[in-house]
């Protein structure tokens, strides 16, 4: 493992989890680390390529980690969106750093 | 029936480009495209989002890049079927292709370029378990003819820019328009937020927020739709249509059925030749393709189209004789008469 790693679970739209590094060094978001270990079909997630305009990287939130906040953008995608809990957050709104280590997530389902 | 020598699926920026690098090879492109109007995901997604790894282009919008592609390929006349899915393909005993939409629409080529990036937009429907039971019989994902509107109730349901356009739209023309949101902010351009609030202090526009529609009733029909409003009991409101707008999503649709090898939702290509499928005569181009190494990007798709067209006119013109040209040394001569070219070079003698 990097130093500059941190493990983070994510929980597949199958219900399988995986544990797995992520790069806190690489400028990398939740999405693009998803995309990297192919949790999940090319073509169903990061859609809009990171943008907040498409939901596809949506994802609740299982641990208690303190989040960067919601900005409008991604507070008004997920209005808009389905599957929608008190725990969802986009992916790609959230970036890899050092204060993730444990982070505990689960993809919501394709839409 | 349409004919052409290269059918292209998808009008994005690689399916533009493709109509250009044809063009320089005397070879003609009709485009298909699902949306209403070229650009695909540029013009669609994001359209006032700024790209910068375009080259010479340090910053340019989405919209103007869709906008220079259109510009830049105008001479060479592109044909399109736009607002129709391709549906089906059948290879004719010729070798040709038919490639139908889903309105029947019918085009036929010696070669078929596929790119169409990540799929053909399809609306995101609502989870309500009986919505399909009432498509185009009260609900539709798409306003396509809003004359069919007038004097109706209608129930608009979403918080971008197209429930605000639409609303403001139709607030003219149905006799009862409601716009239902699940938050009290909206996402959309300033002036459209503030027609509807305008509409809505007019009483023009019946604003549900924070709220969602929860169930569609009616007998064969939309009759009244269920308005679940935060913290408070549902309650019913009549209405003759219910359109909810929540976006577009691509997907791969029907192309996945044409026989071509799939891998990761991509159409698979060899990128050591000509970008072609496992279907000689059909091509791959731009973010819908696959081969080791593929990158998702503009850039990459323009130089997949420039190898693709070559190939294409291997196929349309078998044994004749071609060499590669310089726009700068030969000009581009539209097919609609028009001549580009280098100023020549002055000649004069120094006394």
């Amino acid at each position: 493992m990097d130093k500059n790693d941190v493990t983070i679970t994510i929980i597949d739209r199958d219900g399988v989890t995986h544990q797995i590094e992520a790069p806190t060094d690489m400028a990398m978001n939740l999405m693009e680390v998803v995309r990297s270990y192919e949790l999940a079909p090319e073509g169903t997630i990061g859609v809009c390529g990171g943008m907040a305009m498409c939901a596809s990287c949506q994802c609740y939130v299982k641990s208690n980690h303190e989040l960067p906040e919601m900005q409008d953008d991604e507070e008004a995608m997920l209005s808009e969106a389905f599957y929608v809990k008190d725990n969802s957050r986009l992916g790609c709104q959230i970036h890899i750093t050092p204060d993730l280590e444990g982070l505990e997530v689960e993809l919501a389902p394709e839409s | 029936m349409i004919t052409t020598d290269i059918i292209i699926i998808g009008a994005g920026p690689t399916g533009l480009f493709a109509v250009f690098e044809a063009g320089l090879l005397k070879l003609k492109c009709h485009l298909i495209d699902a949306l209403p109007q070229p650009g695909g995901q540029c013009s669609e997604i994001y359209p006032k989002k700024p790209i910068y790894d375009i080259p010479a282009y340090p910053e340019i919008l989405a919209g103007d890049l869709t906008d220079k592609l259109m510009e830049q390929c105008k001479q060479f006349e592109p044909g399109f079927t736009l607002g129709e899915r391709a549906e089906t393909i059948d290879k004719q005993e010729d070798g040709s292709f038919i490639v139908t939409t889903n309105k029947g629409t019918q085009h036929k080529a010696p070669v078929v370029a596929i790119a169409s990036g990540l799929g053909s937009f399809e609306p995101r429907k609502p989870l309500l378990d009986n919505i399909t039971d009432y498509e185009d019989k009260g609900v539709e994902y798409m306003i396509k003819e809003p004359e069919m509107y007038r004097g109706k109730d209608v129930v608009i349901a979403g918080g971008g820019d197209s429930a605000l356009d639409w609303s403001i739209f139709l607030a003219d023309v149905a006799s009862n328009v409601t716009l239902v949101h699940r938050r009290n902010e909206f996402r959309g351009h300033l002036d459209s937020v503030d027609k509807v609030q305008e509409l809505k202090d007019a009483g023009k526009i019946n604003l549900i927020t924070p709220a969602e529609i929860t169930a569609i009733n009616g007998n064969g029909k939309v009759e009244s739709v269920e308005v679940t409003k935060k913290d408070e009991a549902p309650f019913n409101l009549k209405t003759d249509h219910f359109i909810p707008l929540f976006g577009l999503s691509p997907k791969l649709g029907p192309i996945a059925n044409w026989g071509l090898e799939i891998e990761k939702n991509a159409i698979k290509v060899n990128n050591a030749l000509d970008y072609q499928t496992n279907i000689p005569g059909i091509f791959a181009i731009g973010d819908g393709n696959i081969y080791p190494g593929k990158l998702k990007l503009i850039l990459c798709g323009f130089h997949e189209a420039t190898l693709m067209c070559q190939a294409a006119y291997k196929i349309i013109n078998p044994g004749k004789r071609y060499v590669l040209k310089y726009t700068t040394v030969s000009g581009v001569d539209g097919f609609d008469g028009t001549r580009k070219e280098a100023p020549k070079a002055v000649v004069k003698t120094i006394d």
